[in-house]
């Protein structure tokens, strides 16, 4: 009954969603395209970081670096006037996921405080590397000339046609993600969350499985990025900034870890209350620094809880 | 373990509604929101007005509102409303809030902008939806060169003019030996090499350090040991204040001159005071500048705010100023974008930094002083010594293809 | 570059090195006794300075701002501790590092709606603005050399109180095992809240000394949070004496790197590549330290021995 419940509540958000498009050609107000196009580039990107955060209790502070590197892989051919969107976003989800896989290899040696130190100083890293790197822009950032070209059919400068591509995108991996959390590989991340020796134990070999599971977050996060660097049709190495990795973390947190469909919540709720409360305060962020605490102390499921069903037994 | 605090079976309910109804009123929030003002001209202006940036923004705010209300809240003869933005200085959210300002509230002009990453974000999107755009800070080459637009101007500089005079001024003035130091990003490398431009001297050593580097420590050991004759830093915001103070603290105050751009100004002073005196700025502009127009504003802005206002104020006064100018010229019909870049061009408005010229490429020649830090009447001020350049033009203009 | 050259950097590393370890220290101690990860440390840091400096406004007395600040900023820690990070000690560090997010958001805004945005002026007080004659030819700033005093003091404080007094027995004990202590009658609760207090007492010394020749503004203690977490990680989470080898290492890595990478990178890839590669080296030197470090030894040099 009360998976019924939450079933159709997730449907009519996924409705007014799609329908946003129609509202805002009908009100005259395109903004809201564009603003909705941002909360969803970064709904996907905090899918991703739940995927490891939520369910593999990885805490990584660095996973804006994947942001970057995507963004990155897609404005640098087309400077060089490769603008085939085929070509920019399989380099773009290949190199997010490379670095990922690097990055984890090392990084998920250790545990605890020092993998969120160690992911947080690769994305440092890469961070000062990119603003110190004058042919790409250096912190003046990159242009995209024109947006990623898939063909007559799929024009990304179109803003309808490029809401759609984001909202099927985000749509197919929200359930992809649902499939694989509740397939042999999601159970296994989960279950090494709640005790890894035991699973080793058992017989899996649980380094294998994390570092599996990072490096496709990455990947996913790169899809992000390439998504955002569209959007923006401009990226700089801010994006791959801390800080970042700490906004996407908020919007995980306040959607509900764990839960998947959580951060899409927390995205939206985020940057609706960033885009709003900033017009009446310069100093938001006073409220939403206890929120944050209230809500990892006494509502884990964040947003995300308040669903029907979504509560303690979701 | 996932399951752990959450709400508690009890409230779920009040709570839920509650939560709802926050919900509901944001949703509606959004939709009705400020658009439906009525208010005939709209100008957009995006700055950064929280994070420790903030301060800059306050400045250029309280500069906009001053000039409001010395046009009597009317621009151009017509109401006007202002809608600020606060870009939190990253380029994509520079980006919506220019969407918004053009999509949702339907602005007629988009002015501001501190940094130029933002603005290389924004400055685009602007112009390519017909609608003009002021720039009242940053000065990226790219928009004084190639990117040069029919529609968008700066009431600032381009950012290589202001090194290329303190190069010009150290040169002129037989300075040899310098110590050259600056942050190792895009802006920091530009500097110096604005510097190079003009400066033909010896230059015993480029140090570049890190972005938002707190300790300089290390780099005033080599400096030191490097012996030179001066000293050209470019550290803005934070980390001047800092270096300032430290340099000041090794003794080198006294012992080696040092010429800065960018640096040392009304924004960092109050934060530095004595440590700062002797300091050499370049500058198109300061409070003491001697012209009606720059006197009225400095008075009237040190009694309306209480603190003295720097060189992003008087560069967002000089937009507002601009932008009435034009819209003055067509009688207020706004749809009228051709004449009102015309008269933008004429640039026909009492500007603070005196007469106001537009290059091929919509950015001003002006003039450039040699600015220093000394004790003024109670706190430390900078002050006009001498002009370096007079009617100086970027370096970039001839890559505009724009003619008139 | 001289002998005199490289041992006043190996100075500056060390002042440098001391300050981190004054962070580190207090971070540690709590992560060690109450397991919490506790990332508005570097807030703590920031209210120790701007407390500093409000006191100095308004008595003009150095000593009388540096005990003000103390006191205050151990007020502040422990009030956050009854109020925010009680719940937190039985969650997993996940929570902590969350939860205490949350806490640097809120510190940040907070300083800046009471003090404003702009940097607040501070200057080194007079009496300590002189330079003293280490050795012929070598005078370093009398204030940096206070620090390395002050910051050695307390690594000498800090090992006598835990070894030597019943405090610091009731701190081992409590890290041991808690439940036991409190079961012997000790106030396990007001044990913390000291022990965060002291902490954050810790904190907020670093951040009065650096107060007057760092800027004071809102969010300066994320740049060197960052630091000090590379610290206590190199030095193994928990350990005194790691943080106090790790923040050694780190300081003389970092402030080695920035003075010394480039001439000698120059020497071997020519002056203009040096200028690009030997920049961008050095402001990552640390974060290269530390990823070597744990690929090495994941649990840092001195891991604590935890019951």
């Amino acid at each position: 009954m009360d998976s019924r419940a939450r079933a159709l509540a997730l449907i009519a958000g996924f409705l007014v969603l799609g329908l946003v498009p129609v509202v805002a050609a009908l009100t005259h107000q395109p903004f809201y395209l564009d603003l909705f196009r941002r909360i969803m580039i970064f709904a996907i990107a905090a899918v991703s970081l739940d995927l490891i955060l939520g369910f593999g209790g990885m805490v990584s502070f660095g996973h804006a670096a994947y942001l970057g590197i995507s963004a990155y892989a897609v404005a640098i051919p087309a400077f060089y006037g490769i603008d085939n969107g085929i070509v920019q976003w399989t380099l773009a989800l290949g190199l997010s996921g490379l670095a990922a896989l690097l990055i984890g290899a090392v990084s998920l040696r250790t545990s605890g405080v020092s993998f969120i130190m160690i992911t947080l100083a690769f994305a440092q890293m890469l961070y000062y590397l990119g603003i110190s790197i004058n042919a790409w822009g250096a912190d003046d950032g990159m242009r995209l000339a024109r947006r990623s070209q898939f063909g007559p059919v799929v024009d990304l400068a179109n803003p309808y046609v490029f809401y759609y591509v984001v909202f099927g995108l985000l749509v197919l991996l929200l359930w992809l993600g649902h499939r694989l959390i509740h397939a042999r590989f999601g159970m296994v991340i989960r279950a090494v969350r709640s005790n890894e020796p035991r699973m080793q134990a058992v017989g899996f070999a649980t380094f294998r499985y994390k570092l599996a599971a990072f490096a496709l977050a990455g990947a996913v996060c790169g899809l992000a990025g390439a998504l955002l660097a569209n959007q923006t049709e401009y990226l700089t190495p801010s994006y791959m900034h801390w800080t970042r990795s700490g906004d996407i973390m908020v919007m995980v947190i306040l959607g509900g870890m764990g839960t998947l469909f959580g951060p899409v919540l927390g995205a939206v709720a985020f940057l609706l209350l960033e885009d709003l409360l900033s017009a009446w305060t310069v100093h938001w962020q006073v409220v939403l620094g206890p929120l944050l605490v209230l809500v990892v102390l006494y509502a884990r499921r964040g947003l995300y809880g308040l669903l029907p069903g979504g509560g303690p037994h979701g | 373990m996932l399951e752990s605090g959450a709400w508690s079976d009890n409230k779920e309910g009040p709570v839920r509604i509650l939560k709802g109804g926050v919900v509901l009123a944001l949703v509606v929030g959004l939709l009705i929101g400020p658009a439906g003002a009525a208010d005939p001209l709209k100008i957009g202006f995006i700055t950064s007005l929280s994070g420790p940036a903030g301060i800059i923004g306050k400045h250029m705010k309280d500069s906009v509102e001053l000039a409001l209300d010395h046009l009597g809240r009317k621009v151009g003869g017509v109401e006007t409303e202002v809608i600020y933005g606060d870009d939190q200085r990253k380029p994509d959210v520079g980006k919506q809030l220019a969407d918004e300002m053009l999509k949702k509230h339907k602005v007629n002009f988009v002015s501001g902008i501190i940094w130029s990453n933002v603005m290389l974000a924004v400055a685009p999107t602007v112009t390519g939806a017909g609608t003009i755009m002021v720039g009242t800070n940053a000065g990226p080459h790219e928009l004084a060169g190639k990117m040069c637009h029919e529609l968008y101007f700066t009431t600032s500089w381009q950012n290589d003019q202001t090194p290329e005079a303190m190069g010009k001024h150290m040169q002129d003035q037989k300075v040899t030996d310098v110590y050259a130091m600056a942050p190792n990003d895009a802006a920091g490398k530009d500097m110096i090499s604005g510097f190079k431009r003009y400066f033909k001297g010896k230059i015993v050593d480029e140090v570049y350090t890190k972005l938002g580097q707190q300790d300089y420590q290390a780099e005033i050991t080599q400096l030191r040991a490097a012996n030179p004759k001066a000293v050209f830093v470019f550290y803005p915001g934070d980390m001047g204040i800092q270096f300032l103070k430290q340099y000041a603290q090794a003794g080198l105050r006294d012992q080696i001159p040092l010429f800065s751009v960018y640096t040392v100004d009304e924004t960092t002073l109050p934060a530095v005071g004595d440590a700062a005196l002797g300091n050499f700025e370049a500058r198109y502009w300061s409070p003491d500048l001697k012209n009606e127009a720059s006197q009225k504003y400095v008075a009237d802005f040190k009694k309306k705010f209480n603190y003295t206002p720097s060189y992003y104020g008087a560069q967002s006064y000089d937009g507002i100023l601009l932008i009435d100018s034009a819209v003055r010229a067509v009688k207020g019909d706004l749809s009228n974008k051709k004449g009102m870049v015309a008269a933008m061009r004429k640039a026909e408005f009492k500007s603070t930094r005196g007469k106001f010229t537009y290059n091929v490429n919509h950015h001003p020649i002006e003039n450039f002083y040699l600015l220093k830090a000394v004790k003024g009447a109670s706190e430390v001020e900078m002050q006009i010594q001498k002009t370096i350049f007079e009617s100086h033009k970027d370096s970039y203009y001839q890559d505009c293809p724009m003619k008139w | 570059m001289t002998a005199l050259l490289v041992v006043e950097q190996c100075l500056n590393g060390l002042q440098f090195g001391v300050m981190l370890f004054l962070m580190a220290a207090g971070l540690t101690l709590v992560f060690g006794i109450m397991n919490l990860v506790n990332l508005a440390h570097g807030s703590l840091y920031m209210v120790g300075a701007y407390l500093a400096t409000a006191a100095f406004g308004w008595t003009g007395s150095f000593l009388l701002a540096v005990v003000f600040a103390l006191i205050a900023t151990l007020a502040v820690g422990m009030l956050v501790e009854v109020i925010a990070l009680r719940t937190l000690y039985e969650r997993d560090h996940l929570d902590q590092v969350l939860a205490t997010f949350g806490l640097i958001l809120f510190f940040n805004e907070a300083v800046a709606i009471v003090w404003g945005r702009a940097a607040l002026f501070t200057t080194v007080p007079a009496a300590l603005a002189g330079h003293i004659q280490i050795v012929p030819g070598l005078r370093y700033p009398a204030y940096r050399a206070i620090i390395i005093l002050v910051g050695l003091a307390v690594a000498l404080l800090l090992y006598v109180v835990v070894s030597h007094t019943r405090l610091g027995m009731l701190i081992r004990a409590g890290a041991s095992n808690r439940t036991m202590v409190a079961a012997l009658g000790v106030n396990i609760r007001l044990l913390y809240t000291i022990v965060f207090g002291f902490g954050a007492a810790l904190a907020g010394l670093g951040g009065l000394m650096a107060g007057p020749i760092y800027t004071v503004l809102p969010g300066m203690g994320e740049e060197i949070l960052i630091q000090v977490f590379v610290v206590i990680v190199i030095g193994g989470i928990g350990s005194i004496r790691g943080a106090l080898v790790g923040a050694v290492v780190v300081g003389m890595v970092d402030t080695l790197g920035r003075a010394f990478l480039k001439p000698m990178l120059s020497t071997a890839i020519g002056p203009s590549a040096a200028n690009n590669a030997g920049p961008a080296l050095a402001s990552i030197s640390i974060y290269i330290l530390m990823a070597a470090v744990l690929y090495f030894r994941p649990q840092g040099l001195f891991p604590a021995a935890r019951g």
